[in-house]
């Protein structure tokens, strides 16, 4: 049988000629959870009268959501998947580390792999050709101690980018794009295969935001076919030799295929709240803004702050806007302060705050006030994201972020990037 | 975890409604998100954004009624959880996102997939798990339910993942 990504790796992990619809118990490669979801996936391993873990070096704990604690709770949540960790031999990463995902990108996912993690954005790894997927604590814990899972095979949608992005557009607009046209639930239960043309000329950076997003449309997880640009990314990280080759056979059978003409696509955001409810920035009111925040799982990587850095360089935030900066991992804050991107983003008035999630998920450092608004390069923006209910969140690339901190409202990059 | 059996367990009690696309982030706000290790406490503020006396109406039993996409979002386990603690005896919804239907599973909370406009608010319903029907008492209406997977229902009649891993000590599915 001709099969997608997702069939050949999860048949290559269940040892069964595993098609859409299967139900499997497969091997499961990198097992992870975060400090909101850890401690309810550690007394859970407990529960199930477990006191080992099957496959530590391939077990991590992250504390990266409420990192560092802001309140005694959090901090004894901590202290509990520390004292796990010691117990069991499972990796911890610690304190200024960076965003559970983005270690794993750096540091885990290998190409072929299956990786579990109890976090929804786990699909980020998909973009290095792995079949990457969230899942809740209990499920986790069930990783952590068999690395086993069981999975239903999805049908896969495939999305071909087609011809080239337009300048000021990146592929964070692309993404918000697709899933306001599929919408929210697009994509449920299912895996997204993407290809085409544009695909194979994006960044490794290009290709996490698009898997990291995946979720968004309800997808089970984004992949990416592996190819030379992974493997460059592979031998920056010192492992190369994890690089392996996959890609879908040609006669696979897609649920649906959605074409999408790059060219055709202005820079987009995401309006309260959902992330479907998005237009081009063109058409959108004046919109004032009194937060930005550039970071996160999705767009706190090298590329992106050098991006919001070159814009900014010389020019101040406006007045009436707050811009914080959260980069996505330890490696990205070093690189960018070797690289000056850092001191730019100082200088033009950003406040930056330590490698880890930030404000992205309302529990600390940079909550929203009443009516405020906020315009961030996060993946989401539910009502209460970001700590208050009654705030308001647009998403957008972090090109349009940082432009629009310093106009004070939410502008079109393309204004200053075509100067 | 949960004595639900999934052979003859007649459920009944009232609807309170939500609209599309309710995320777990109005289910189980990241604000609160010091109090995962306490989910009792959580429980009291469980979709407090999208009705904030919820917690108190289904002290005394009922059911969540949402449109379709629902539990969209993160993968918190809270989320379900605390719909469960709270006092809610299953989830109906036109159809739910991915990650919290797999959870309603593992922790024990009927996820059903119906045709929820046939539901009002406040109608008081009955439903017969081993039958797939849900009966409208109030409106008079006979509504039924998409089954579950087998694999599911060996979790649910073992009363939860957990307990399955630990009975097994592994899958048996
Ligand atoms: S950065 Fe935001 S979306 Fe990414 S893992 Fe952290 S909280 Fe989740």
């Amino acid at each position: 049988m001709e099969k997608t990504i997702s069939e050949k790796i999860i048949s290559r992990h269940s040892g069964r000629d595993a098609g859409a619809g299967d139900i499997v118990v497969v091997n499961i490669d990198v097992v992870m959870a975060q400090d909101g979801t850890g401690p309810l996936a550690v007394s859970q391993i407990e529960k199930m009268e477990f006191d080992k873990i099957k496959n530590s070096s391939k077990s991590i704990f992250f504390i990266d959501h409420a990192a560092p604690s802001p309140k005694k709770e959090l901090s004894n949540t901590h202290k509990v998947l520390r004292e796990f960790s010691k117990k069991t031999g499972a990796a911890i990463s610690e304190v200024g580390k960076g965003v559970c995902h983005q270690i794993l990108i750096e540091s885990y996912t290998c190409p072929g792999d299956i990786v579990i993690g109890a976090d929804s954005h786990t699909c980020t790894s998909g973009a290095l050709g792995a079949f990457a997927t969230g899942m809740g604590s209990t499920d986790i814990a069930v990783g952590f101690v068999l690395a086993k899972t069981w999975l239903m095979v999805p049908e896969t949608v495939k999305v071909n980018f087609n011809g080239k992005l337009n300048s000021g557009v990146y592929a964070k607009d692309l993404i918000i794009y697709l899933i306001s046209k599929i919408t929210s639930d697009g994509a449920t239960y299912k895996a997204i295969e993407f290809a085409g043309e544009a695909s194979d000329g994006f960044s490794m950076d290009d290709r996490f935001t698009i898997s990291n997003m995946a979720v968004e449309a309800g997808a089970k997880t984004g992949i990416f076919n592996s190819d030379e640009v992974t493997r460059k990314y592979l031998k920056k990280q010192g492992r190369e030799n994890c690089y392996r080759e996959v890609t879908a056979d040609g006669g696979a059978k897609y649920e649906n295929v959605v074409d999408i003409d790059c060219c055709s696509i202005e820079p987009m955001v995401s309006r309260p709240h959902t992330v479907d409810n998005a237009v081009p920035i063109s058409k959108l009111d004046k919109t004032k803004i009194d937060q930005v925040f550039i970071g996160t799982c999705t767009n706190g990587r090298l590329s992106d702050l050098k991006i919001a850095a070159d814009i900014l360089k010389g020019r101040e935030v406006a007045s009436s806007v707050r811009l914080i900066v959260a980069p996505a991992s330890r490696n990205v804050f070093v690189k960018a302060l070797d690289e000056g991107i850092i001191k730019t983003l100082v200088e033009s008035g950003a406040a930056i705050l330590p490698p880890g999630c930030g404000p992205c998920v309302g529990v600390h450092q940079g909550v929203l006030g009443d009516d405020e608004v906020c315009l961030s390069t996060q993946n989401r923006n539910f009502k209460g994201r970001m700590g208050n209910p009654n705030s308001f969140i647009y998403l957008s690339s972090p090109a349009a972020a940082a432009w629009s901190a310093v106009k004070g409202y939410i502008a079109d990059p393309r204004e200053v990037l075509s100067k | 975890m949960t004595d639900f059996s999934v052979e003859k367990k007649i459920l009944k009690g009232k609807s309170f409604k939500f609209g599309d696309d309710i995320s777990t982030d109005l289910i189980a706000p990241g604000r609160y998100f010091h109090l995962r290790s306490n989910m009792g406490e959580l429980a009291k503020h469980v979709l407090e954004d999208a009705d904030p006396e919820f917690a108190k109406k289904i002290k005394s039993g009922g059911f969540v009624v949402g449109g379709k996409n629902f539990g969209l979002g993160s993968s918190r386990e809270h989320a379900p959880t605390i719909i469960k603690i709270a006092g809610a005896g299953a989830v109906l919804a036109k159809s739910f996102a991915r990650i919290f239907f797999r959870n309603c599973i593992n922790v024990g909370l009927p996820a059903l997939i119906c045709d929820t406009d046939k539901i009002g608010e406040g109608d008081l319903l009955e439903i017969n798990l081993g039958e797939g029907t849900i009966k409208n008492i109030t409106k008079n209406l006979e509504i039924s339910f998409s089954p579950l997977p087998e694999v599911m229902v060996k979790i649910l009649g073992d009363g939860g993942l957990a307990e399955h891993v630990r009975k097994n000590r592994g899958f048996n599915l």
